[in-house]
């Protein structure tokens, strides 16, 4: 292909003009973009947000800005889920649906690529930001700036993939890209590209949020709390940045080799000359597993938060639930071949893997077990996050019952790679993470902005999302039993059109269920004054984020809360301990904002799209940049201030909430919900 | 509440759907659990084996979220209520033993039924094993009948009662060589040889399929598996060797090119050494990568002193 010095391999021709359905999202998502930057404008917000969240280092900030990010992704991913419906449901026999097999390929491999890495990912990434320093009594996180340069890596990386819409195209090889498919032999284009630089750049913001998590963790606790009187949640979000830890670093080298390969034509994975493209999957899924669970453990956190709150009950067997996190995350790293059983590796190593792979069932099954029996002689409210865990409940341990049937390899050689697998893992992510994420964005949605969610809107999400998944997903199921591979664009087989058509008419329910969760947040924002959190503790909750003002001041506490027990402010409230700090106050050391994070991000995308079209001035120009920002940075005195006490003061004066708490423990809670 | 039967109506609408059908229903669409072969009858009972032991706990699970959550929804104040209770030594133990129990028993399962039903494991008959040497090609499926020097594309014909030792290996992308009706799948890998070894004891028509996505032409790559008795086996032997052009460097190129293929097609003869030359193309000697024994190119070393020898 023709490489120009100045622009690489982009030519006017990367823009798909000629396709109807490409230029129509680009045209969608110009207007949307467009409509959007003239609003801010209009309202003359510009410096606003300049000022208050794009150059934020506030965690509470971040983690708002990281949860945008994962809804308005959520939206692109489940457009392609919605065109991959349409799709099958119409490509039966002499029907051809409307996408052609290149056009579908990269759908699939959008899909799965967005919704991992660029709604998983950023969605909870955003509820720990919010919810972590707050449950353990920190001001912030151990590394603010850091944390703004892991927001707008990912945010980068996202745009990234957004951009292969309107300029090339995306991989055509799947999320996994495994080679030779992914090799330049077979995959000549930008779209793998696209795929590599948008992993691998979001990867290493993840792998700094996994960093600062960590050490915020270990490190910024407040007194008295020690390890095993932290919220599960928080237990599940340490384990969690283990994970990222040990894992990323494995996607990074696994996508620098490939990368070697398709740019430097290297042999590490191609057909022949010492290559192994096996080597690829191996190495893929030791990141690609524990990914699983990084995605899972903390809706597994928030699961437990929620279940404790809303049966106004201490959450059943802590030191189980913790002991069994431990253990899923060290099971996580054994269990990767269970992804390729078929590559043939032998029956003592398949064997292996799969008990391995089942020995995971017996630590969850615990956790399901626990949170049974926090309900157990509680009272339990059917507040929205409450339904979510409920949903899940029940619906993820069908999908648990599905994957121990996938680890069995006798029976996976049957399943693998069919629609019962499709249908596996969408029943282990959509409960087991995604219902998680909203149960989280419900229960501390008022934290964050000082009124809760409408119920009623809430509710019907919640029911449609359900109904929608078990329309969409059970169908395929009994695909899998009629022996349907997964990713076809075209069958002929006339006895699974109407499975696939009962599971279209499911997304258009999910569909439903997301327009709900719109309009709740409209409805929830025109009537916010009845919907207010005067108390700071709408739920009646145990831990310390429920004792500061909702939405709390920015440097959290005034006063750095002395920890007795487990459940923090649980006992607070119950031994009439005063939780709101009383004068006099302290100076606060706070960090300052920054610029730097977003304009790391900049250059970051610059960095990307350059080297996705070969275009190495730009990207040398964006990589010194990025590096004379780090040293800039590094040199940086003026990084932090003081926030005198009279300050202080002030702000705590400001927050109306009463100081002491009206309510003295579990036993006389109120039913704060109705409809 | 009064909702949460709502979410038992959907899944009453999962065997319902098993009744749906559209096309031919003289033959089961529930391809798994309508076994043509022991290696298939065998991977569906053990499917159902295993689904059988879990239900052990699935059942009570969901049985208990529904009691509790009616039980002690926050209006029945007939419920006890205990907001301190959070342990109990019979409860953790029950919990962590049974499903540990369940998943000791699936182990040994696990355990024999991999090395039963492991794909390399040859059959035991008393009928002598047919090879066929499988490759998978962009996007179309060539199967070459070493002892009987014929080759087809997209169509296998086997005789019934036989053992079908097959040589899986890949001249382009991953790919994954599956007979739904006869027993589970494998993967087909450039430069490397994978085996599978199936039998069909009844006489008809199956599909086989590529199950890993390789590309364009994903979609139309499976093939008709024609399972007949060895009486009309030998007689479609003898056919395809007297008619039909042989699979010359000039036709295996044209084949090479990506494509699919919408009739099958048989060749009368075929060069010899044609599979160890696909499997050599992408794995030379000289960079052997170490890999489990199931993965080394079969007989490298011969090959090798093959190609010496014509030197």
């Amino acid at each position: 292909m023709y490489e120009s010095e100045l622009l690489g391999k982009l030519t006017l021709s990367a823009i798909p003009y000629h396709n109807p359905i490409i230029m129509g999202a680009v045209g969608m998502s110009a207007i949307l973009g467009i409509l959007l930057l003239v609003w801010v404008t209009y309202l003359g917000k510009w410096g606003y947000l300049w000022r208050e969240w794009f150059t934020s280092v506030d965690h509470k900030r971040i983690g708002v800005m990281y949860i945008v990010l994962a809804v308005v992704m959520m939206l692109r991913g489940f457009s392609d889920a919605i065109m991959m419906r349409i799709q099958q449901a119409s490509s039966e026999g002499t029907g051809h649906g409307f996408l052609p097999p290149e056009h579908y390929s990269q759908i699939f491999s959008a899909h799965g690529t967005i919704m991992i890495i660029f709604v998983a990912m950023p969605f909870f990434i955003g509820l720990m930001n919010f919810a972590i320093p707050l449950q353990i009594g920190a001001r912030d996180v151990a590394y603010p700036f850091l944390n703004s340069v892991s927001f707008w890596l990912t945010a980068a990386s996202a745009l990234l993939v957004m951009v292969s819409l309107a300029v090339g195209d995306f991989s055509q090889a799947g999320w996994t890209g495994y080679p030779p498919l992914s090799e330049t032999q077979f995959s000549p284009g930008p779209g793998v590209d696209y795929w590599i630089w948008s992993l691998q750049l979001g990867g290493i913001g993840t792998l700094l949020t996994g960093i600062n998590f960590f050490v915020t963790i270990l490190k910024m606790r407040t007194p008295g709390m020690s390890l095993m009187k932290m919220p599960v949640f928080a237990w599940t979000i340490l384990v969690t940045t283990v994970l990222i830890m040990l894992s990323f670093p494995v996607l990074t080298v696994t996508l620098a080799l490939l990368t070697l390969d398709r740019y430097l034509d290297m042999h590490f994975f191609t057909g022949g000359m010492g290559g192994n493209q096996m080597m690829f999957t191996n190495l893929f899924w030791i990141w690609g597993h524990p990914e699983v669970y990084i995605v899972i453990l903390p809706a597994f956190g928030i699961y437990s938060e929620v279940v404790s709150t809303f049966s106004h009950k201490r959450l059943f067997g802590y030191t189980s639930m913790v002991y069994a996190t431990i253990a899923i995350a060290v099971l996580s790293f054994v269990v990767w071949l269970h992804h390729f059983f078929t590559m043939g590796a032998g029956a003592d190593v398949n064997a292996f893997f799969g008990i391995a792979t089942m020995v995971i069932a017996v630590p969850t099954g615990v956790k399901i077990f626990n949170w049974l029996f926090t309900m157990y002689r509680g009272r339990i409210e059917f507040t929205t996050p409450m339904l979510w865990s409920l949903g899940f409940i029940v619906t993820f341990t069908v999908g648990g019952m599905t994957g121990v049937l996938l680890s069995v390899p006798g029976a996976d050689f049957m399943l693998h790679n069919s629609e019962f697998l499709v249908a596996h893992f969408h029943n282990m992510l959509i409960p087991g993470a995604l219902f998680g994420y909203f149960a989280g964005y419900s229960y501390w949605f008022p934290k964050m902005f000082g009124f809760r969610l409408d119920e009623k809107w809430g509710k019907r999400a919640f029911w449609s999302w359900l109904a929608g998944f078990y329309l969409a997903f059970m169908p395929l199921y009994a695909l899998g039993f009629m022996g349907m591979p997964r990713r076809l664009v075209h069958y002929d087989n006339p006895i699974w059109q109407p499975y696939l058509l009962v599971a279209l008419a499911g997304t258009f329910l999910i569909a439903y269920g997301i327009f709900c969760q719109g309009a709740q947040l409209v409805a929830s924002i025109r009537n916010r004054a009845a919907l207010r959190d005067a108390t700071g503790d709408i739920w009646g909750s145990h831990s310390l984020e429920w004792s500061t003002a909702s939405p709390p001041p920015f440097y959290n506490f005034a006063k750095l809360p002395q920890v007795e027990s487990l459940d923090a402010f649980a006992h607070m409230k119950e031994h009439g301990i005063l939780h709101r700090a009383q004068a006099p106050f302290s100076p606060i050391h706070m960090p300052r904002n920054s610029w730097m994070g977003v304009v790391m991000g900049a250059f970051t995308f610059a960095f990307g799209f350059a080297m996705v079209w070969h275009i190495w001035w730009i990207a040398a120009a964006s990589a010194l940049a990025i590096l004379a920002l780090v040293v800039m940075r590094a040199n940086d005195e003026n990084v932090d201030y003081m926030l005198s006490a009279e300050e202080v003061a002030r702000c705590e004066k400001n927050t109306s909430q009463p100081a002491t708490h009206t309510t003295a423990g579990h036993n006389d809670f109120k039913p704060i919900t109705q409809g | 509440m009064k909702k949460l039967w709502l979410i038992f109506a959907p899944l009453l609408l999962f065997p319902g759907l098993g009744f749906a059908c559209a096309g031919d229903c003289s033959k089961s669409p529930w391809t798994l659990m309508d076994p043509k072969g022991p290696i298939a009858a065998d991977e569906k009972h053990l499917i159902l084996t295993a689904f059988g032991l879990m239900l052990i706990v699935v059942i009570p699970v969901i049985i208990m979220t529904f009691m509790f959550a009616w039980k002690y929804r926050a209006g029945n104040k007939q419920a006890s209520y205990a907001p301190k209770w959070d342990y109990s030594h019979k409860i953790e133990a029950v919990i962590w033993t049974v499903p540990g129990a369940i998943v000791l028993i699936l182990s040994v399962l696990v355990w024999r039924s991999t090395h039963e039903l492991t794909p390399e494991k040859p059959l035991v008959s008393a009928v002598m094993p047919m090879v066929v040497e499988v490759v998978a090609m962009d996007w179309k499926w060539l199967f070459i009948y070493p002892e009987q020097g014929v080759a087809t594309v997209n169509r296998l014909v086997i005789p019934t009662g036989t053992p079908i030792d097959f040589h899986i290996t890949s001249d382009t992308v991953l790919n994954s060589f599956f007979i739904p009706s006869l027993g589970g799948q494998i993967y087909a890998m450039a430069g490397m040889q994978t085996e599978l070894n199936l039998l069909a004891d009844t006489a008809g028509t199956y599909r086989g399929l590529n199950t890993q996505f390789s590309g364009d032409g994903f979609s139309a790559m499976h093939f008709q598996v024609e399972a007949t008795t060895p009486q009309e086996f030998q007689r479609w032997l003898k056919e395809t060797k007297t008619g039909g052009p042989g699979l010359d460097s000039y036709r295996f190129k044209k084949l090479e090119m990506p494509g699919e293929i919408d009739e099958p097609v048989y060749f009368s003869s075929f060069q010899p050494g044609l599979f160890q030359s696909i499997l050599h193309k992408f794995a030379p000697a000289y960079a052997q990568p170490r890999m489990p024994a199931s993965l080394i190119p079969a007989s490298v070393e011969t090959d090798t002193r093959l190609i010496q020898a014509q030197k």
